[in-house]
């Protein structure tokens, strides 16, 4: 056995001695027999050049242009290229001062003397066709071309976003990214940030030592060509926008418009705002700072990420679903005298004896809901006031209240709606009593809702039952090829045919009712206004409504803080919304200037 | 107890020199690839040139700890050091820091030390010293068993690692196994298996299954000469082409059904005779058949299931079947390109430029070798593989050398590692290996590789010493 074996070593040694051998004739094929690798033999080396490709513009639904890009220019050195050079010429001709310039330099040669490094960022073009002319003198400089983002209207910045250098963590996660590269941080910049960006290309050549360009390697092979960033068309009406954005200028607030029989947003408002060509370029950092410790907070998206108490508009969910489960019906009359008592709890109303069903919306009857909400929790069908909870949460959230709506805008919020389990607990075993709830009956208590959320339920009444979810992107590059989600219909738990006493009671909300100041002749409004108490100041005025009642083309809600009754504020800039929209003209210029001229709360 | 003079005259300079050979190369070669015209001093701490220096001193240091610690320390001490290896291994995983998506180092105020590359050299000493044993029978299959989970154990903590490249090395036992008497089936059996997992993801699962009866048959015929069974055997082959030929015209089933179906059959067919003239390497050779055909199948599986996606890619980009230009094709192709640049006498030294501009991934620590090849070109590539063969064959005279059959096991380990090493890292430079991220030994920049590269190489040197002592 051991004999045996020990011959074994030269079969060992002879494995080895063919594998060297076979890797040194390999080797002597590749360096000496081969001559295609001998090109890189005259010193030729490779550089990697990448394309970057231009953004995907965005329009508006009648193809007006939001946003494009504009070329802009980097200086690039490669340290160990530069020779002695007229550094005051080269100051003067891009504005920098020689200790920058200086301090830059350095910089860019301890990350390499051979890699390019940018040491000059966005340049205009004036200046870069200046340092063109003279770049021959600049061993060493390079120039190139990148674009930014451009505006063609001061509007719509927060839903637009902005666009920004990747920071680490992105270049750690996501491959594509490379350190330098933009990317959108904010608005459908963030949320459609994969079509807008396109693909970036990739370009080998040869450079020889002095850097002269020889052609590119293997004739392109391993060549990727950029793929230019998607168009985007956007449901926004920029009219429209434009109009929201003056009205509730110099206010706190939000507005959400929609159209109801598509889901798509034709305006979205959150105020104060700011000018978007801020967040651009060289000024993006220093406007950033400024803009984020501004006390009024104008980079909040107040229309789809602020809560508030929904007020008297909630009123008209809680007679839907009165009258879906039966605990109610068109004819029912209920006390009101002044308010709705029981013991000691005392819930203030204005109206002097008993109140319809019609009359309870156009009046905003806070003793009737009061009561629909106590008959639905004690409703019989349920063995307990918990159950009854729950399936009255159950309706909200086929109305989108209480969660996201999962639109195509980043930083969405779902507002607030406890659990049965929530209440479980807090209630520790003790019994579940109505009136706990009775706050919610009116909007107000452990309610939060985002203008958004409230906009799509007017568009759910609107449609008489039904709604589109609500997204701000109507098509990319001219296909309808947005996410299918888009495209499907969401119906609510409520019979179509208890939508009309809803509609019927808004209609005289507007004509006869809370909201006289949204009339105007030509057009059936149909509203409800809200005011929601606010126990840091004055209350939120808050309207909701749609137009024209037969076939409505626009839905929507119209949210102003501290600015008191819904019908002082909300409803009339709600009004001239639908009006500059179903009839591009201004019939009552005198509540615009009032409306314009309010300045309320802010700094 | 031997005086240290004898030591001296004992030592085996040979392999001593052509350590110290490599080493000064390898050390002038990270210079080269990472030189820095600002920091010129091949000693300058801050540069990786400069560090690789102060592990070379280290090295020079571990080598004398080596020298003085007794010989037969080396033996009784094995198994300690190798359950210390483990649970080093085991603490990397839980405390260990990761790089490049490994957790395979701990560092100690900024020096990093790799485990893994240790715990070859306590795989080496406890393997040597458990086949050792005057009872072991390599053929005994609760033996080999034994063996080849201490080899496994070690090599299952480095893939939990997430570093399968250090792991597979752990491939390079089976040559030792081969020297003390594994049987040579079994290096058969898994070449016929590594030849079916390429076979399978270059050509058709119908031809690899063409191919295997056909493969059956012939070694079934030169390993028992019976004319009747072979003959029977191709009967049933050619009546399984012509099923498969008339299958398209008067009836259509899966081609590879009616071959999978009609090899068995046979198989049960052949089962008759075989049984009858109690012909044991029948049933032999049908067990590996079938299981290789289920191998076969479970290729597809394992290769799209267990294989993540860059180990996919590696080996598709080796077999031809993947191009992958900005990832492991093109640092392929850049390495050859470098290599291939140098020419017959290289480029001369600091004056190759594909190795210095980042084209090459690693140039440094596993694509070294390109730097050899471009500034000392096929003069320097021959030259570091003559050196390399030159060591390993010193090593398996040294191995054969010694009386005491440990010392002789562990030999083999040390020219096994290294061998396995060189051929997978040289080869992955040249394009004939898949890149598996391992040092070239003695090259590479590291401390970690050098030391243990040092450490099992010079405690063979120190065993040998001792070849003489009578026990």
């Amino acid at each position: 056995m051991e004999n045996i074996n020990s011959n074994r070593r030269f079969i060992i040694t002879g494995l080895f001695i063919l594998v060297l051998l076979i890797y040194m004739i390999r080797l002597f094929l590749l360096q000496v027999v081969d001559t295609s690798y001998k090109l890189s033999a005259e010193n030729n080396v490779f550089r990697h050049i990448i394309q970057y490709p231009t953004r995907g513009l965005i329009f508006d639904r009648n193809g007006k242009l939001l946003v494009f890009n504009q070329s802009v220019f980097d200086v690039v050195i490669v340290p160990n290229e530069i020779k002695a050079f007229d550094t005051l010429l080269f100051c003067q001709l891009v504005d920098i001062k020689k200790e920058e310039l200086i301090q830059k330099m350095r910089e860019a040669k301890r990350y390499s003397s051979y890699k390019p490094s940018i040491i000059i960022q966005l340049l205009d073009f004036k200046k870069f066709s200046l340092l063109q002319e003279n770049l021959y003198k600049f061993q060493g400089f390079y120039t190139q071309a990148r674009t930014i983002r451009s505006y063609s209207s001061p509007i719509a910045a927060n839903l637009l976003g902005y666009v920004g250098e990747v920071d680490t963590s992105i270049v750690n996660n996501n491959p594509y990214y490379a350190s330098g590269d933009y990317i959108g941080i904010s608005g459908i910049e963030k949320s459609y940030e994969e079509f807008l960006r396109g693909k970036k290309g990739l370009k080998i050549q040869m450079v020889d030592v002095h850097n002269r360009l020889k052609g590119s390697y293997k004739d392109g092979k391993f060549d990727t060509i950029a793929i230019v960033g998607s168009n985007l068309i956007t449901s926004i009406d920029a009219d429209l926008q434009s109009y929201g954005e003056k009205l509730l200028a110099n206010k706190k607030g939000g507005l959400v418009a929609i159209e109801p029989n598509s889901g798509e947003i034709l305006a979205l408002v959150a105020s104060p705002s700011y000018d978007p060509g801020l967040l651009v370029g060289k000024q993006r950092t220093k406007n950033y700072r400024k803009l984020s410790l501004d006390a009024d907070k104008p980079l909040f998206n107040r229309a789809i990420g602020a809560m508030y108490p929904p007020g008297s508009t909630f009123k008209t969910i809680n007679a839907l679903i009165g009258l879906q489960e039966g605990v109610i019906t068109t004819k029912t009359v209920l006390p009101c005298n002044g308010g709705f008592r029981v013991g000691s709890f005392y819930q203030k109303c204005h109206h002097g004896g008993s109140v319809n069903f019609i009359y309870s919306i156009q009046g905003s009857c806070n003793a009737y809901y009061s009561q629909v909400l106590m008959r639905i929790l004690r409703d019989n069908k349920f063995d307990s006031i918990s159950h009854a909870y729950e399936n009255w949460r159950n309706h909200l959230l086929s109305f989108g209240i209480g969660r996201k709506l999962n639109t195509d805008l980043s930083n969405e919020v779902k507002g607030i709606l406890f659990t049965k389990e929530f209440y479980d607990k807090r209630f520790q075993g003790r019994e579940w009593r109505p009136l706990q709830f009775v706050s919610m009956a009116i909007g107000q208590g452990e309610l939060g809702v985002t203008p958004l959320q409230m906009a799509n339920v007017c568009a759910i009444i609107a449609n008489r039952g039904y709604y589109y979810i609500p997204h701000i992107v109507k098509a990319i590059n001219q296909n309808d090829s947005i996410d299918k989600r888009f495209y499907q219909k969401h119906k609510v738990n409520i019979n179509k045919e208890y939508f009309e006493p809803v509609i019927d009671g808004m209609e005289l909300v507007v004509q006869s009712g809370t909201a006289r100041s949204a009339y105007f002749q030509g057009i059936d409004i149909c509203g409800k206004t809200g005011t929601a108490e606010n126990p840091h100041g004055e209350d939120h005025s808050i309207f909701m409504a749609f137009a024209p009642k037969e076939n409505p083309k626009i839905a929507l809600l119209v949210f102003v803080e501290n600015a008191g009754f819904g019908s002082t504020y909300a409803a009339p800039i709600a009004s001239l919304l639908i009006e500059k929209y179903l009839t591009d003209s201004i019939s009552r210029p005198y509540v615009e200037e009032r409306i314009i001229n309010t300045k309320l709360n802010i700094e | 107890m031997e005086r240290s003079s004898g030591i001296f005259k004992r030592v085996d300079w040979g392999i001593i020199l052509i350590y110290s050979l490599l080493v000064i190369f390898g050390w002038i070669n990270i210079y080269a690839a990472v030189y820095n015209e600002d920091y010129g001093v091949i000693f300058d701490i801050s540069q990786r040139y400069g560090k690789q220096f102060l592990w070379i001193s280290i090295s020079i240091l571990l080598i004398i700890i080596i020298f003085i610690i007794d010989a037969r320390a080396y033996e009784f001490l094995s198994y300690p050091i190798f359950i210390f290896a483990l649970l080093l291994l085991v603490a990397v995983l839980l405390f260990g820091k990761e790089v490049n998506g490994a957790r395979s180092w701990f560092e100690f105020g900024g020096i990093r030390l790799q485990p893994a590359e240790f715990t070859k050299v306590a795989t080496a000493l406890a393997v040597s010293r458990f086949m050792s044993v005057h009872d072991f029978r390599i053929n005994r299959m609760t033996d080999l068993i034994k063996v080849a989970a201490l080899i496994f154990l070690p090599a299952a903590l480095i893939i939990l690692q997430n570093d399968t490249g250090s792991a597979l090395v752990y491939i390079a036992f089976v040559i030792v196994l081969y020297r003390e008497g594994l049987s040579p089936w079994y290096l058969i059996l898994g070449f016929i298996f590594i030849l079916l997992f390429i076979g399978s993801l270059l050509a058709s699962l119908y031809a690899v299954f063409f191919v295997l009866p056909i493969l059956a048959i012939l070694v079934f015929h030169f390993m028992y000469r019976n004319i009747r069974m072979t003959m029977i055997g191709i009967v049933m082959l050619v009546l399984l082409v012509l099923l498969l030929v008339i299958n398209g015209y008067f009836f259509h089933y899966d081609k590879l059904k009616i071959l999978v179906t009609g090899i068995l059959v046979s198989l049960v067919i052949l089962a008759y005779p075989a049984f009858v003239k109690r012909i044991k390497h029948y049933w032999l050779i049908a067990a590996v058949l079938v299981a290789a055909m289920a191998f076969t199948f479970s290729v597809e599986y394992i290769f799209n299931n267990v294989l993540e996606k860059h180990q996919r890619t590696r080996i598709n980009v080796v077999l031809g079947l993947e191009d992958d230009p900005k990832g492991v094709g093109y640092n392929i192709n850049q390495s050859k390109i470098a290599i291939g640049s140098g020419g017959f006498s290289g480029k001369g030294f600091l004056q190759g430029t594909q190795t210095k501009f980042d084209f090459v991934p690693e140039q440094d620590t596993d694509f070294i070798y390109c730097t050899v090849g471009e500034e000392w070109g096929f003069l320097g590539t021959s030259m570091v593989l003559i050196l390399f063969g030159a060591l390993l064959i010193r090593i398996v005279v040294l191995a054969e050398r010694q009386r005491s059959k440990m010392n002789r096991i562990y030999g083999y380990c040390v020219a096994s590692i290294l061998f396995f090493h060189v051929a997978v890292n040289v080869g992955m430079t040249i394009g004939l290996t898949p890149v598996i991220g391992i040092p070239l030994p003695f090259f590479s920049y590291g401390g970690s590789s050098l030391w243990s590269f040092t450490i099992l190489l010079f405690i063979l040197l120190r065993l040998d010493t001792t070849r003489m002592d009578n026990f």
